[in-house]
């Protein structure tokens, strides 16, 4: 298998409870659309639970990058619990060194905000490049 | 949530990421509880809730709780009722979206004009559910 046909999970955290869930929500869209569309595909962190064992074989069939907003961990901890190990795991507040907790839709973005989450999703595309470097799947 | 806010009715949205209509179930969220009832509503990371998380579990076994899910996968009331959650009342985007056959979203990360508008919709459905369970 070619790097293009190469295929890295990401699986968001989407926080609603704090702005920088929001911006691990469209960090992971970036990726997906604008920095590695070819070698990147996501699924709903709730459908762990929701969906059937195709869903729950999400972490094991790829290489997997959590997002997440804040120190809480869900993604990560909710993808391991629920579909597998990952292989590696970014926190927001970890990159910013603060945090808002509070609930911000992309109604109020900021050219900040915007800027944060490109910051977030080029550190993604990174860990993108180093997985099918190292051969992941 | 803060304790001070134990009243309030809790919206939880699938927030999905792969389609329009999960970035609509959030959207209409935000719309009730920064806007159309603001006072009166508040939210929840889903996401706490797939982690176990002990105080999100008691915030939504506590209080009344409303889903706002994007498909048919019903991830947010499939994981509310997963966790014994005071679920009183489910949506989905999706049957608001029949009832608004003008509107097509189509953008995912930053909602179009018409996901903007299915959105308002929606939290307005919603909102006249707040306001029975409030007995207002």
């Amino acid at each position: 298998m070619n790097s293009s046909e190469r295929k890295v999970g990401i699986v968001s955290c989407s926080g609603e409870g704090c702005v920088e869930g929001t911006v691990s929500r469209v960090a992971t869209r970036l990726v997906l659309e604008k920095y590695r569309p070819s070698n990147t595909v996501t699924i709903c962190l709730p459908l762990f639970l929701a969906g059937g064992t195709e869903e729950r074989a999400f972490a094991t069939e790829h290489s997997t990058i959590t997002v997440d907003g804040c120190e809480k961990l869900c993604a990560k901890i909710g993808t391991e619990r629920h579909s597998g190990k990952v292989t590696s795991a970014l926190v927001v507040t970890r990159l910013t060194g603060k945090t808002h907790q509070t609930p911000c839709s992309g109604r109020r973005w900021s050219d900040k905000d915007l800027n944060l989450s490109e910051k977030v999703a080029k550190q993604i595309a990174k860990e993108v490049d180093k997985i099918l470097n190292s051969g992941g799947n | 949530m803060k304790s001070s806010q134990r009243a309030k009715v809790i919206v939880i949205p699938c927030s999905g990421i792969g389609k329009p209509l999960g970035s609509v179930s959030r959207e209409a969220v935000y719309e009730l509880i920064e806007n159309a009832r603001r006072q009166v509503t508040d939210t929840i990371c889903l996401a706490l809730l797939i982690r176990g998380d002990k105080e999100a579990l008691q915030v939504v076994q506590n209080n009344k709780c409303i889903t706002i899910d994007g498909c048919p996968m019903q991830c947010a009331k499939k994981n509310l009722e997963h966790v014994s959650g005071n679920l009183v009342a489910s949506y989905r985007a999706v049957d608001v979206l029949k009832k608004h056959r003008n509107l097509k979203p189509k953008s995912v990360t930053f909602l179009d004009q018409d996901g903007k508008k299915l959105a308002v919709a929606l939290a307005a459905e919603v909102a006249t559910k707040v306001d029975e369970i409030l007995g207002r």
